[in-house]
């Protein structure tokens, strides 16, 4: 395998959606290949990085201006049962 | 996974009318929304605009929810048309059908080679606990071409399947791998220029066997 290949299947290795025979191969190439290996590293800790990274934190007056309007619309389409219509 | 069975009754609660119930998933995922409203549009007011679209959209949808899907994916789903449109907006482009899905790039079979390769300084849990990492993510994700940079965001941080990341973009299974492969590497270069210890930077050979 040369490291062209390896970068063609990068995605799929990097996500253990690969062939086990082809991952092999892969591997092969990896344990020779310094920069492959790096590059592998890399793209894990790239990967990484952006799952642990923290959330915008919405701004106060927004949230509450959505969970007004959400409950408004809430109402409007929820409409509140009678209670007083069954009258025994 | 406890965390699932409280969601699936508190979506269950929603459906059958109850608000607090709908407010507790409104409450559970607005951040995630919001940002990733945010990372899409890149304007703070406009990813607002998006983040309401999407919980009045929920709300007016709910009962079509038919829980094939994890809520999230749903809400991801209905939040990425809802950014996408702002960007299309944006550009004064009618509604095109992702004019991506018949992008040359795609099958050009090319990927960008690396070019600074070398190990990183620090892990990523010690960079996590900086500031600065956080901005220079952000810096990273904005410098990407808006169609792998929705790709990546939906599949490597909002955790969709490829196969459900084309589903909501309306791409084809491959269009949406070959467009990971072009944002994680983008990211990787960006990424390993500042973290990358110099010392240890080494050479492609880019003709071995």
């Amino acid at each position: 395998m040369k490291c062209e290949e390896l970068l063609a299947l990068l995605n799929d290795y990097v996500d253990g959606d690969i062939d086990p025979a082809v991952c092999e191969d892969l591997e092969e190439h990896l344990a020779g290949c310094n920069p492959c290996q790096v590059v592998v590293d890399n793209i894990r800790k790239t990967i990484t990085l952006y799952k642990g990274g923290e959330l915008y934190e919405p701004p106060r007056p927004f949230r509450e201006r959505l969970h007004r309007l959400l409950r408004e619309r809430w109402k409007e389409t929820h409409p509140a049962p009678h209670h007083n219509e069954f009258k025994p | 996974m406890a965390n699932q069975a409280a969601e699936t009754d508190l979506v269950h609660r929603a459906k059958a009318g109850e608000l607090a119930a709908f407010e507790e998933l409104v409450t559970r995922y607005e951040r995630r929304i919001y940002t990733l409203a945010r990372r899409i549009v890149q304007i703070p007011e406009d990813a607002e605009d998006v983040t309401q679209e999407t919980f009045l959209s929920a709300l007016e949808h709910l009962r079509d929810f038919r829980e094939e899907a994890r809520f999230h994916t749903w809400l991801t789903r209905i939040a990425t048309h809802a950014a996408l449109k702002v960007l299309r907006r944006r550009k004064g482009v009618p509604f095109v059908s992702l004019e991506q899905a018949t992008d040359p790039d795609d099958h050009s079979g090319s990927v960008p080679h690396p070019e600074f390769i070398a190990d990183w300084r620090e892990n990523p849990e010690r960079l996590l606990e900086k500031k600065e990492t956080r901005q220079l993510l952000e810096e990273a994700l904005s410098e990407l071409d808006e169609k792998y940079r929705v790709v990546f965001l939906l599949r490597d941080v909002e955790g969709l399947s490829v196969k459900e990341t084309a589903s909501v973009l309306g791409l084809t299974e491959s269009n949406v791998k070959v467009r990971l492969l072009r944002a994680r590497l983008q990211l990787r270069e960006r990424l390993t220029r500042a973290f990358g210890d110099e010392t240890t930077r080494v050479t492609a050979r880019h003709d071995h066997d």
